[in-house]
Formats: C-alpha cells, sequence, structure tokens
C-alpha cells in the first residue's frame, strides 16, 4: 500500500512546509499549483490522498472537490482541505462538496499530521 | 325777510330729520318690520333721483330760454318706463341673479368678468358724473346766495360756501351710504330718506306752481294767456334736437349709475316695476306741470336780467313769501342733495370694487386671509372714494368758473354716460355679444364724446381756430362739423356721431371676435336670462322608466348598491316589486346618490335625459364640463403621483441594489483580507513549529526557514501598512504634506527605496534633463506612488532582463511620467482590473498583495492627478499625471478639507 499524498496549493512557502512534514512522516509529496487541470492530474497521479486548497488560480477548490467527486474512481478519495478564508459558510459548503477533513489556516503541524494519519487510516481500512 | 342763521338751522334741522327716517328704516329692517319700506311707492320715490337740482331750478330756466324743448327731458324716461319696462325687468332680473353691485360691474360680469372692461366703465362714469356733480354745487350754492343777497348783513363769501356745501354733501354721502359694514346689503334708510326728498321736492314745486298759477296770475286762464303773451309758446320745435335730447335722456335714465343703484341694485322685488311704470311717468308729469307758468310768469314780473334758474325761489322771495321760498329752497336742497348721495355712493362702489380694491389685494400678493380685514378696507376705500369724487366735482367747479358754462353740463353728462347703452342693451339681447366688441363701442364713443362735447364745452381752454378751422387747420376733423357735416347743432352732432359710431364698433368688433367660454356662459346666462333663472331645480311628477333608471344606476353605483337603494325605496313606498315609483322625492335622492359619484350637475343632467321632463340645457353642460374638468384634472394629479411613487420606488430598488452590492463587496473583500493574512501566517507557523519541533536540522536549512519567516513577517507588516493606508485615504480622512521640490530628486528616492534589498537586476532607464521640473505636492505620497511601480515592474516583468524606462513630458496642462518595462505586459481583459484591490494579475510570482495598485489611485486622486494603465506599449506601462500649472490648488483644497 502506497502513501502517496498529492498537495495541490499555490504558496510555495506553503507548499515547502507541509512537503518537509509529510516526506519525514514517509509520505510521498507531489504537488500541483493550478486549478484548472487538477481533477486531469488527480485522475493520472492516483494518490491515496489529495490536501487542497481552496483559493487557487484558474479554478476554486471547491469547484475541483464537486468536479471530483462525480469522477467514480475518485469519490471516495480522501480529501483534506485547507482554506485561508475559514468562515463557517466555507466550511458547510466544503462538507455538502462532499470533503473528508476540513481546516483553517493557519494550521498546526500537529493536526495536519494527525489529519493525514486518520484519513488514510480510515481509507485502509474500508 | 329770511336771515341766514335761520336757513342754516332749517337745514341742518332737514339733514337731522333725514337721519332720523335713514336711522330708523334700518332699524325697522333690521326688525323685519319693513313691509312698507319694501313697498312699489317707495321704489317708485327713489326713481325720482333722477330729478336732480338740474330739473328742480333749471327746467324752469330751461323753459324760460328754450321753450318747451325742457319736456324732452321727462319725455325719454317715461317713455322707457312705459314702453320698455319689460327691458328695465330683464335688467334687474340679472341684477339679482348675478349679485351686481353697479353698472360697471354688470358690463363687466356680461362679458366675462372682465376687469378692464369694468375699470373702463368706471373712469367713463367718473369723467361724466364729475360735471353733473358740480351743476349740484352750483344749485345749492345758488340758491343760498339769493338768500345771501337777502339778507345784506350776513357777510357771505361765494367760494367758501362753496366749499362748505361740498364738504357737507361729502359727510352727507359718507354717513348714508356707508353706514352698513356689509357693502353688499340694500341701502333701506338712503333709499327712505330719498324717497321724503321726493315728496319735499314735487310739493315745494307744486306749491310754488300753484301760488304762482292762483295767487300771482289769478287763475287758469289769466296763466295761459301770460303764457301765450311770453316768447314760450313761440319757440320753434326742432325735430332733430327733440328727438336726440329724448333719446339721451332715456338712455341716461338706464346707464346713470345713479339709476342704475336705485333702479336695480335697490330693488326688492322686481314686481315694484309694474307700479313704478305707471306711477313714475305720474310722477314726472306733476313735476312739469307749473314748469311753463312759473316760467312765463317769472319772465313777465322779474326785472331784466334776472336768473330764470332761479324763478322757482325768487318769485316767492319777490312776493314776501318768505316760507314758500324756504319750501321751495328745501326742494332744490332736497333734489341736489339725493342725486350728490346716490352718485356717490354708486360711482364708489365702482371705484371701490374695480380700481381701489384690485390695486390693494395684488399689493398683498393676493393674500386676502382675514375677510374682517378686507371689509375694514373695503369701507374705507368707499369712504375715501367718495370723498374723492366731491373734491372732483368741487374742483372741477372752481375751475370752470360756475356761473353759465355749467347750464349745459346736463346734456353732455348724459351724452357721456349714454356711451354705455350699446353694450349694455347689446349684452342683454344679444349672444353674440363680446368684450372685445364693447371694448370697442366704449373706447370708440368715449373718445368721440370727450372730442366732440367735452372739449368744446371747456370753451374758454380751446383757441377759437381748433373750433373753427379744425386741429392744425384739418377741416373734416372739426370737433363740432365732423367729416364735413357741418349745420347741424352741435349737441346733435356729437351725440349721433359717437353713438353711431359707438354702435357699429360694437356690432362689428363683436362678429370678429370669438368669446371665451366664461364669456359664452355669462352670454347665456344674461340673455336667456328668464329661461332659467332662479327657482328651485326640483323634479315633479313626470312618468319616468324606473327600469331606465335603474339600469343608469347600476352603472354608477354597482349593481348591489344600486338595487339595495332601489328596493328600499319601493318597500317605503309599499310597492309589490322591487322598482319603486319615481315621485319626485324619490328622484331627488336618485339623483343626491348618484351626485355622490358623478357630481351634482352630471346627475341632474342624467336623471333630466331619462325623466325626459327637462332638456339638458347650455347650463348643466357647462357644469358638467366643469365637472368632467375636475375629475379629469384630479385624475391626472393621481396619475402624477403614482408616477413620482414608482420613480421613488425604483430609486429605493436601486439603492437597495447597490447596498447588496456593497455588501457582496464588503464580504469579498473580508474572505481576500482574511487570505492575504492567513496565507503569510501559515507559512510562519509551520515553519517555526518546524524549527521547535525538528531535531538534528542542518543549519543551512534553519537559516532557509528563519529567513521564510522573516520574508512573510514583512509580507503581513507591508499588508497592513497598505490596508490602513487605504483606508485612511478612501475616508478622505488623510492630511497632505504639500512641499516644494524638483521630480528628478523624487525619482532618484524612489527608485533607489524600491530597488533597495533586492537582488534581482532591474535596469532603470532615465532621462535626467526632461526631470527637472518644479513640483508643488505631497513628495512623499508621490514617491509611494513611485516606489509601488517600480517594485511592480521588478516583480512581475518576465523578460530575461527586466528593465523599466521612465518619460517625463507635458501634456495639455499635466506632468506626465510614464514607467514601461520590457516584459509581456497585462493582458488586455485584466487591465481594467488592476486597480481593483487584491487583483493581482499575474499568478506566478508570489509577492505583495493586490492592493498596492490601489492605495497608488486613491493617492493620486487626492493629488489631483491619475495613475492608469498605458495600453499599446511593448511591455507593462503606467501613466501618471500630475497638474502642472497651478500643482497647488487641488491638493491645497483637498489638505485643507480633509483637516
Amino acid at each position: 500500500m502506497g502513501r502517496k499524498v498529492l498537495l495541490i496549493e499555490d504558496e510555495p512557502n506553503i507548499i515547502e512546509a507541509i512537503r518537509f512534514l509529510l516526506t519525514r512522516e514517509a509520505w510521498e509529496v507531489e504537488t500541483h499549483s493550478d486549478g484548472t487541470d487538477a481533477v486531469e492530474v488527480i485522475r493520472a497521479s492516483q494518490p491515496d490522498l489529495v490536501i487542497l486548497d481552496v483559493m487557487l488560480p484558474g479554478k476554486s477548490g471547491m469547484d475541483i472537490l464537486r468536479d471530483l467527486r462525480e469522477v467514480p474512481e475518485l469519490a471516495k478519495l480522501p480529501v483534506l482541505m485547507l482554506t485561508a478564508r475559514g468562515q463557517v459558510r466555507d466550511r458547510e459548503e466544503a462538507e455538502k462538496a462532499g470533503v473528508s477533513r476540513f481546516m483553517t489556516k493557519p494550521f498546526s503541524n500537529k493536526e495536519v499530521l494527525m489529519a493525514v494519519r486518520d484519513l488514510h487510516a480510515q481509507a485502509t481500512q474500508s | 325777510m329770511t336771515s341766514v342763521n335761520l336757513l342754516i338751522l332749517v337745514c341742518i334741522g332737514y339733514v337731522a330729520l333725514l337721519f332720523g327716517v335713514a336711522f330708523m328704516a334700518d332699524r325697522m329692517a333690521a326688525r323685519g318690520r319693513s313691509t312698507w319700506l319694501r313697498s312699489p311707492l317707495i321704489y317708485t320715490l327713489s326713481l325720482s333721483i333722477y330729478c336732480t337740482a338740474w330739473t328742480f331750478y333749471g327746467a324752469v330756466g330751461y323753459a324760460a330760454r328754450s321753450g318747451l324743448e325742457y319736456i324732452t327731458i321727462y319725455l325719454g324716461p317715461t317713455l322707457v318706463m312705459i314702453g320698455w319696462w319689460w327691458g328695465l325687468r330683464k335688467l334687474v332680473r340679472i341684477g339679482r341673479s348675478q349679485r351686481v353691485t353697479s353698472i360697471a360691474d354688470l358690463i363687466s360680469s356680461r362679458y366675462g368678468k372682465s376687469t378692464f372692461l369694468a375699470i373702463c366703465v368706471t373712469l367713463l362714469a367718473v369723467i361724466s358724473i364729475t360735471p353733473y356733480i358740480a351743476l349740484q354745487l352750483q344749485s345749492i350754492t345758488l340758491s343760498f346766495e339769493t338768500f345771501f343777497a337777502a339778507d345784506p348783513g350776513s357777510g357771505y363769501s361765494s367760494g367758501s360756501s362753496v366749499f362748505w356745501v361740498a364738504s357737507g354733501l361729502a359727510v352727507f354721502a359718507i354717513l348714508f351710504g356707508t353706514r352698513n359694514l356689509d357693502a353688499n346689503e340694500r341701502h333701506h334708510g338712503v333709499v327712505t330718506a330719498i324717497a321724503l326728498e321726493a315728496v319735499v321736492k314735487l310739493v315745494a314745486l307744486l306749491a310754488v306752481g300753484i301760488f304762482v298759477v292762483w295767487g300771482l296770475s289769478g287763475g287758469v286762464s289769466q296763466t295761459m294767456a301770460r303764457i301765450d303773451a311770453s316768447e314760450i309758446g313761440a319757440w320753434q320745435v326742432d325735430a332733430g334736437r327733440w328727438t336726440t335730447i329724448t333719446f339721451l335722456a332715456a338712455a341716461a335714465f338706464v346707464c346713470l349709475p345713479r339709476m342704475f343703484q336705485v333702479m336695480v341694485v335697490e330693488n326688492d322685488d322686481e314686481r315694484h316695476l309694474r307700479t313704478a311704470a305707471w306711477a313714475f311717468p305720474t310722477y314726472l308729469l306733476l313735476m312739469s306741470l307749473f314748469v311753463v307758468p312759473i316760467a312765463a310768469v317769472g319772465l313777465e314780473i322779474m326785472p331784466d336780467g334776472s336768473n330764470p334758474d332761479l324763478f322757482v325761489l325768487t318769485l316767492p322771495l319777490s312776493q314776501g313769501q318768505d316760507g314758500l321760498a324756504m319750501l321751495a329752497f328745501l326742494g332744490g336742497f332736497s333734489s341736489a342733495t339725493s342725486m350728490v348721495i346716490v352718485a356717490a355712493m354708486a360711482l364708489s362702489t365702482m371705484v371701490s370694487n374695480h380700481i381701489v380694491m384690485p390695486i390693494w389685494l395684488s399689493s398683498r400678493g393676493g393674500g386676502a386671509s382675514q375677510s374682517g380685514d378686507v371689509r375694514k378696507v373695503v369701507l374705507l376705500s368707499r369712504r375715501l372714494s367718495i370723498g374723492a369724487i366731491m373734491a372732483l366735482g368741487y374742483f372741477y367747479y372752481r375751475l370752470s368758473g360756475g356761473g353759465a358754462a355749467l347750464a349745459s353740463i346736463g346734456l353732455i353728462a348724459f351724452a357721456g354716460i349714454a356711451q354705455i347703452l350699446p353694450a349694455l342693451v347689446g349684452g342683454l339681447f344679444w349672444r353674440g355679444a363680446t368684450r372685445t366688441g364693447a371694448l370697442a363701442g366704449l373706447v370708440t364713443g368715449f373718445v368721440l364724446w370727450l372730442y366732440t362735447s367735452l372739449l368744446p364745452g371747456m370753451g374758454s381752454m380751446m383757441s377759437g381756430d381748433f373750433l373753427a378751422l379744425g386741429p392744425f387747420g384739418i377741416s373734416w376733423l372739426r370737433p363740432q362739423a365732423l367729416f364735413g357735416i357741418t349745420g347741424l347743432d352741435p349737441m346733435v352732432h356729437s351725440v349721433m356721431w359717437s353713438l353711431i359710431l359707438n354702435a357699429t364698433a360694437f356690432t362689428v368688433a363683436s362678429l370678429l371676435s370669438f368669446p371665451s367660454p366664461l364669456e359664452r356662459l355669462q352670454g347665456a346666462q344674461f340673455v336667456n336670462v328668464f329661461d332659467h333663472s332662479v327657482g328651485p331645480r326640483g323634479w315633479t311628477g313626470s312618468v319616468a322608466q324606473s327600469e331606465d333608471l335603474m339600469i343608469m344606476s347600476q352603472r354608477i353605483l354597482g349593481a348591489n348598491q344600486a338595487q339595495a337603494m332601489f328596493q328600499s325605496e319601493a318597500k317605503r313606498q309599499g310597492a309589490d316589486g322591487h322598482l319603486p315609483e319615481p315621485t319626485p322625492a324619490f328622484l331627488e335622492r336618485l339623483e343626491r346618490e348618484l351626485s355622490g359619484s358623478v357630481g351634482a350637475a352630471t346627475a341632474h343632467a342624467m336623471v333630466g335625459q331619462i325623466v325626459g321632463g327637462s332638456s339638458v340645457s347650455v347650463e348643466d353642460l357647462l357644469a358638467v364640463a366643469d365637472e368632467s374638468a375636475q375629475m379629469l384634472e384630479y385624475s391626472s394629479q393621481l396619475e402624477i403621483k403614482s408616477t413620482e411613487l414608482s420613480h421613488t420606488a425604483g430609486q429605493l430598488r436601486e439603492a437597495n441594489d447597490k447596498l447588496m452590492q456593497i455588501s457582496h463587496q464588503k464580504d469579498a473583500f473580508l474572505d481576500q483580507v482574511s487570505h492575504e493574512l492567513r496565507t503569510p501566517m501559515t507559512s510562519i507557523r509551520a515553519f517555526s513549529e518546524i524549527l521547535r519541533d525538528t531535531d538534528g536540522l542542518e543549519p543551512s536549512e534553519k537559516v532557509r526557514y528563519a529567513t521564510i519567516i522573516n520574508n512573510e513577517a514583512l509580507r503581513l507588516t507591508r499588508l497592513l501598512d497598505d490596508l490602513l493606508d487605504l483606508s485612511v485615504l478612501e475616508s478622505g480622512q488623510v492630511s497632505l504634506d504639500i512641499r516644494g521640490g524638483i521630480l528628478a530628486e523624487v525619482l532618484d528616492h524612489a527608485v533607489s527605496s524600491a530597488l533597495s534589498g533586492e537582488d534581482a537586476p532591474l535596469q532603470v532607464h532615465r532621462v535626467t534633463d526632461s526631470e527637472n521640473v518644479a513640483l508643488l505636492s505631497d513628495l512623499d505620497r508621490l514617491a509611494q506612488v513611485f516606489i509601488n511601480l517600480i517594485s511592480n515592474a521588478q516583480k512581475y516583468c518576465d523578460a530575461r532582463d527586466p528593465a523599466v524606462q521612465i518619460d517625463v513630458h507635458q501634456q495639455a496642462g499635466f506632468l506626465v511620467i510614464d514607467f514601461i518595462d520590457n516584459g509581456s505586459g497585462i493582458a488586455a481583459d485584466t487591465q481594467a482590473m488592476v486597480f481593483e484591490k487584491f487583483a493581482r494579475v499575474s499568478t506566478d510570482k508570489a509577492g505583495g498583495a493586490g492592493l498596492g495598485l490601489a492605495v497608488c489611485r486613491e493617492i493620486m486622486h487626492r493629488l489631483g492627478g491619475d495613475v492608469r494603465y498605458l495600453e499599446g506599449q511593448a511591455g507593462g506601462a503606467f501613466r501618471v499625471t500630475l497638474p502642472s500649472r497651478q500643482p497647488n490648488r487641488q491638493p491645497s483644497h483637498r489638505a485643507a478639507a480633509a483637516q
């Protein structure tokens, strides 16, 4: 069972921080920083987990999530959504769109790692 | 011999008696016990103010000079009363139904309530009557002088006696004529006093006549013999003068303001005219009965050169009949006073109503708010008018010098006042008569009368050549021989021309002009006054179609209400079905109900149509049109209101939309701010936790992460600075620091600031010569804008060797500074957005949040200039403009306003 994370995020420093954290936990980290072709990239990359930013150039994380859930083989893919907007209605919208876990920036590193572990554990059990 | 003192005492006593009578009559009228006051007898006697002192004294003089011609003065009114009483009845009916207050009011009312016409008639009347009043002053003065002459010890003065007579009459007229506060009321007191004076006149003249015939002459036959022997019987009758004077007297009888006052305004009951039609001619007959005998006897027994105008007085005096002379004096006094009082009353009403009050009201801006106020003013203006009219009479007397010049004034006054006749009679009987016609006739007649009668009458003031040769020697304009017609009696000539041309102008102008709607209505009401005048507009029991009434009512009231009303009425009548009988009571009720919906006139016309008992009159139709117009106006007002309402609703919707838009913008802005703040904070937190929690980090890694933390902290600071800056700039609370400086120095500072601490090499190309421009502005703010633009070029220029070119030049009063880099620029569709907040266009490069350009734009606006994207350049290009000619104007103004 592979441990591959696809990180879709446009902020270079945040990419670097998350890559650092997950690499140390033995994750293979792929990154992509544009929203437009995100769904195709996910399908092609076949990750075990997706970490998705909301405010992305080209296409918002919400739309990517909704489109993602339309694709049968990706419908159950764990998605951890990170947003810098963090209003209540964003969380509601994300849950409606089928998010697996929703976190607001800035996050604590521990929380992110815990979330990734939980999501992965759930995915492997089912 | 009667002493002057006694005479004056008698006069005062007589006046006091008149006051008493007038007072009692008013009291009785107020208590409603005035039946005899309203008798036809009083009415007939009040008409006798036609007989003035001119008639009382002057008729004898007239007969002594011109024989039987004096009869024409009595003949005219007699013919009118007997032959034209139906015309007078129409006049009286109109006067009552239209609530007319004077002849000027009547003419004005007939011709569309024209104010101008009323003023014309008023002026004509005042000018005509003034000499006539002077004549009365003269006769009273002469009669006084006759007694003074017989009482040498009195030491009288002619001039002062005229003045006292005039003042006395003025006070008399004011006290009598304006006692009542309500100017519309009839003057019962005055009319009764005048009736008493009429009796005194008649008795005095008859007494003198009887004394002359039976006392002096020795019986009827002897008197007849004396008459035959005198010149009077031998006078030739001039048919032209007879006809003319008879006609004039008749016209004056109808048109004189004082006659109109007693005949129309003071009339209580138009049936009185029937009595007056025979009684008044009888009175005139009695008045004229002894004129010729007195004249004949006077000519015979009085010394040569004695004034025949005073025979009535001097004959008894010469015979030692002091008591009779006193009675004759009182008769003459009565004639003069009654005429002056009523004439002054009538004229003052006209002057006050048509000249003084309109001026007063318009001077107050139409704000006659308090009716009590207006009443006082009306009364005051009438009193002043009476005073002014008496003063005019007095001055006319003084200026004309009195004497014989006044003798002919009576007829001249008649001729003047007769100019009203065409407009009056035409207005009563011809619906085609118009305001323009009346005006044309009046003015034409008035001018010709002035020219042919009044002008030659002022003999001493005219040069003889003027009369004999005409003005400027134009012979056909000679006042007494117009258009070359000579050989006519001057009086006949004047009356003929003035009245013929007056009537012609009246007719022609009426035919050529179109009456206004109000004129049409008034014309119809005047001409057809007997067809639809006062009287209740009730329905009589005609057979109406109840069903038709029902159908009509349903349309107007609605089916339910109409049926309910008809059924309740049927029940009340005890009828079997649901349709009631169309009794008058029901029809009136129906009309009332309908008028609530469609207006009274329309309801009346509709019911009238169905009942069929009455045709719809012009008046009804006009009233309907009036109502419709009001409804139209009301509905158009409603329409305007509804348009206004929907307009307001639209504005509210717009405002609401705008608010919603602003609210969305605010939400979006907050989202943006949140994102822009949280993003650097995320990096800071993540790397600081890594530094804290991770063991065994390479030193180079530690440095790298610390640098990231530091950069992101700086980014946060910049963002907060920009936010605060923008908020201050947008709220207008910024205080600018305006200083003088050189553009080159500001650019130096900006370039070095923007490039310090940055590794990336950005070439800055400048043309220093063009930058040597003096500035008066907030140099720090300007530098802030420049720094922002250069930093942007540094961050976003994607050329291999990034460079920015700074160009400076003047253009149309503005200093223009262009920043053009050699990158790929900004796509056309996003150029407009770059100045919006957080509109970061390029996503490839990290960097400042998108507030920089928004701040730049705010700053430049505050400085009176602008910054915008410059299209059509090789790379990204921004243009900054500053006002150059008066650089301090806008900024200092704004700075002052901001502080």
